[in-house]
């Protein structure tokens, strides 16, 4: 501590948050370079000072992984940026990602005790300084760790295969990760822009995995290549956790999906953020965006697709969506951030037809919808306006709409128990599937979520993974 | 890293690489497809598996320089390596004793009929097999398609060898003369060629596959660029196929959708040729 300060408390401390700085709209909007721009050691000595170190801190069981919030932020508030980053570490793999795509509003800020009369703490943009300020200081130290035999084999390098992937090498673990892809990273690499999320981040974090001994087999399809049991049995993995993600692209079966100039956002992202089609022809793979695109959906692959539309030079991004801007499921951040970017929102409008001429997407036809009764899952159910059709003109339609399971594994594994919709089913405690040793955590086990959820079942995987092997964790 | 242990030129645009890759060789089976990717910042482009050897540990491809990776591929040369090679993709062809059966190749597409051909004969098929080229000099694979089959023909479009003409042309005949001889027909070819023949069998009642080549990214059902209609289906060529019932494709579609970059692949193409090292600007 530098110098004797007030008791800090809630009518002591600072009441407003503190700003992260951004990219204005008319700039970022015509290129792929991060948004929001990070804390300066300032800004985020200012924002560490409004947290309260509560006693019975709430934002921890808020988090999906219990970071030691006012332990980091208390570090950062002293400057030991080295500590700060070591709390990160202890319970999230990848601050550097979280930092920046976790949903904090309903996590840890949500629960926030200083956010109940004031702002909340910005704990995500503190999380994300101090992780960058790691990396970029050099500050991420490769623990010590005792080998054992012990094999074990991850399928697929998102979030969940990452995180689980780190805590088994911690244990001392050989860790062997099977990634489908020609790069580490999963969603983080194919999914979540540029913008958002920065190829090198992700690169960075996964270097200091692979400094802990963890090998990554790119271009392995494991139910393709190996199959389970043949990892298991003769390959010498005494356990296997799958984290495949999600996956298979939903469409709505209107006319017209198959004219040229409709895709889905998966593909439509993929061939930005992975293949970094907006380099082409300098890079080998093309968009095929045209100019006016309709995104479907309002979710925040929605948000990434219409927002990635822009910087491609839509001249018209719209995003259309059957039920209202209250019952978006994207993060208010990125949904402001949309708007800001002049992303035009066609709330309580639904897709019944895409029009094509000579086989090219030439506009959209649409209903208005009215909300009615609320439905299972509680939101309003939205009710079509009779005689309300109309034509949005637009060249290129984008579904987001969500995805389904991925069956490559569940089909290529005798024993392996799925639910109605094809996801995995698991022991909620350890995260073991029906066959004993294997593992699966992620979207693939609960559909589509978070970067935290996902990670959060690799670490609690990792955990049910050493328990299996007599290892103590 | 793949090793190219052989290439072998048979066109101007026409050639195989037999790849060193011993687990994919041991996984692989007729009508499975790999994806490929020669240099960072390279597309990854499907080919279909022309054949594999499981003792020696290879794969082999034959490849078309249609665009502009293809073309700069063209140019690595035995003892190069391949950067990226992801498979086996798709689900293997269905492989039965069906009696009689007639495998179509036109084209690049006589190199992934192979295998089908092979595994079909040695589950007890009567194989006739068609192979259709535009010219004599354009032809490869002869010698290993007369191992396997009872009867080959061979087409050239200019005549310069075999039958001059289209490979429906003998197919026609064959089911004409042939009622209830004909259990199965393969055809893999160009989207017209092998719409022309499901238009031939068509009439004839004869069950007839397919195997498709659709654009992809991901080839494991993630993006769905490769989708194609099926009667009133959707289906994912990259997981529910190759290989199809091609009386049902919506041909149409599929070969307006194959077209679908064909304007930024002219660009790019046109790049190429204007810096052939750096395949772009």
């Amino acid at each position: 501590m530098s110098e004797p300060k007030k008791p800090r408390n809630i009518t002591t401390i600072t009441p407003d948050r503190t700003k992260m700085p951004e990219q204005p709209p008319e700039e970022r909007r015509k290129n792929f370079k991060e948004v929001a721009l990070g804390f300066t050691e300032e800004q985020a000595a200012r924002e560490a000072d409004r947290c309260i170190q509560c006693k019975k801190p709430l934002c921890v069981p808020g988090c999906p992984v219990g970071i030691d919030i006012p332990g980091f932020i208390k570090a950062i508030a002293e400057k030991d940026y080295p500590r700060a980053y070591e709390i990160l570490l202890a319970s999230d793999l990848l601050p550097a990602v979280t930092g920046r795509v976790c949903p904090q509003e309903d996590q840890c800020e949500a629960t926030c005790i200083v956010g109940k009369k004031l702002e909340p703490v910005a704990i995500g943009r503190l999380e994300r300084f101090a992780a960058d300020y790691a990396l970029a200081h050099g500050l991420a130290r490769v623990p010590e760790i005792r080998k054992r035999p012990e094999k074990v084999a991850v399928i697929g390098s998102g979030p969940g295969g990452l995180t689980c992937a780190a805590d088994c090498a911690r244990a001392g673990l050989q860790v062997t990760v099977f990634e489908a892809l020609h790069v580490a990273g999963g969603v983080l690499k194919y999914g979540i822009p540029e913008f958002r999320l920065p190829n090198a981040i992700v690169d960075q974090e996964i270097a200091n995995l692979l400094k802990m001994g963890v090998e990554i087999k790119v271009d392995h399809i494991v139910g393709k290549i190996f199959t389970i049991p043949q990892l298991m049995g003769e390959m010498g993995f005494q356990a296997v956790f799958i984290a495949t993600g999600a996956g298979f692209p939903k469409f709505m079966g209107i006319n017209g999906e198959g004219l040229n100039g409709v895709m889905s956002a998966n593909e439509f992202l993929t061939r930005v953020n992975l293949m970094t089609g907006f380099e082409f022809p300098r890079t080998g793979t093309p968009v095929g965006m045209g100019k006016r695109v309709a995104t479907i959906g309002a979710g925040n692959t929605a948000m990434d697709s219409s927002r990635t539309a822009l910087r491609l030079g839509a001249e018209k991004s719209y995003i259309v969506y059957r039920r209202t801007e209250k019952e978006s499921p994207a993060r208010r951040e990125e949904l402001h951030h949309a708007i800001e970017e002049g992303v035009e929102f066609l709330w309580l409008n639904n897709p019944v037809e895409i029009l094509g001429v000579e086989g090219w997407v030439k506009g959209m036809r649409c209903i208005k919808m009215d909300l009615g009764e609320p439905d299972e899952s509680g939101r309003r159910s939205p009710v079509p306006v009779p005689g309300s059709e109309f034509e949005l003109e637009v060249d290129t339609v984008i579904y987001a709409l969500g995805t389904k399971a991925n069956p490559i594994i569940a089909s290529t594994t005798p024993g392996l128990k799925t639910n109605r919709w094809g996801y995995l089913e698991v022991d909620p405690e350890t995260q073991e599937t029906s066959i004993p040793g294997v593992f699966a955590g992620g979207d693939i086990v609960t559909g589509s979520a978070t970067v935290i959820l996902a990670m959060g079942a690799g670490r609690k995987a990792a955990k049910g993974i050493l328990k299996r092997l007599g290892i103590d964790g | 890293m793949y090793k190219i242990l052989k290439k072998q030129v048979f066109s101007p645009v026409t050639y195989l690489w037999e790849l060193e890759a011993p687990d994919l060789a041991r996984a692989c089976r007729p009508g499975h497809f790999v994806i490929v990717r020669h240099k960072e910042g390279g597309e990854r482009i499907p080919l279909t598996i022309a054949d594999f050897d499981r003792e020696r540990g290879t794969v082999t491809l034959v490849i078309q320089a249609v665009g502009a990776s293809t073309q700069e591929m063209m140019a690595f040369e035995e003892g190069d390596h391949l950067l990226n090679l992801v498979g086996p993709l798709g689900i293997e062809s269905h492989i039965q004793n069906y009696g009689a059966v007639v495998m179509v190749g036109g084209g690049l597409g006589v190199a992934p009929v192979f295998p089908q051909l092979r595994a079909l004969k040695e589950a007890g098929n009567r194989t006739i097999s068609i192979i259709g080229f535009r010219s004599k000099d354009l032809i490869f694979w002869e010698e290993k398609f007369r191992k396997y089959s009872d009867e080959l023909i061979i087409t050239t479009d200019d005549g310069t060898f075999g039958e001059k003409g289209l490979v429906i042309v003998p197919l026609k005949r064959l089911l004409e003369e042939r009622p209830g001889g004909i259990q199965m027909v393969t055809a893999i070819g160009p989207g017209i060629m092998m719409k022309a023949c499901c238009e031939t069998t068509r009439p004839f009642g004869v069950k007839t596959l397919v195997s498709l080549n659709t654009i992809m990214v991901d080839g494991t059902g993630m993006c769905g660029s490769c989708r194609v209609s099926l009667g009133k289906e959707v289906k994912f060529v990259c997981v529910d196929g190759p290989d199809f019932d091609g009386h049902l494709v919506n041909w149409d579609e599929l070969m307006r959708r194959q077209n679908r970059f064909r304007r930024e692949e002219a660009h790019s193409i046109e790049q190429c040729k204007l810096n052939p090292k750096g395949g772009g600007a």
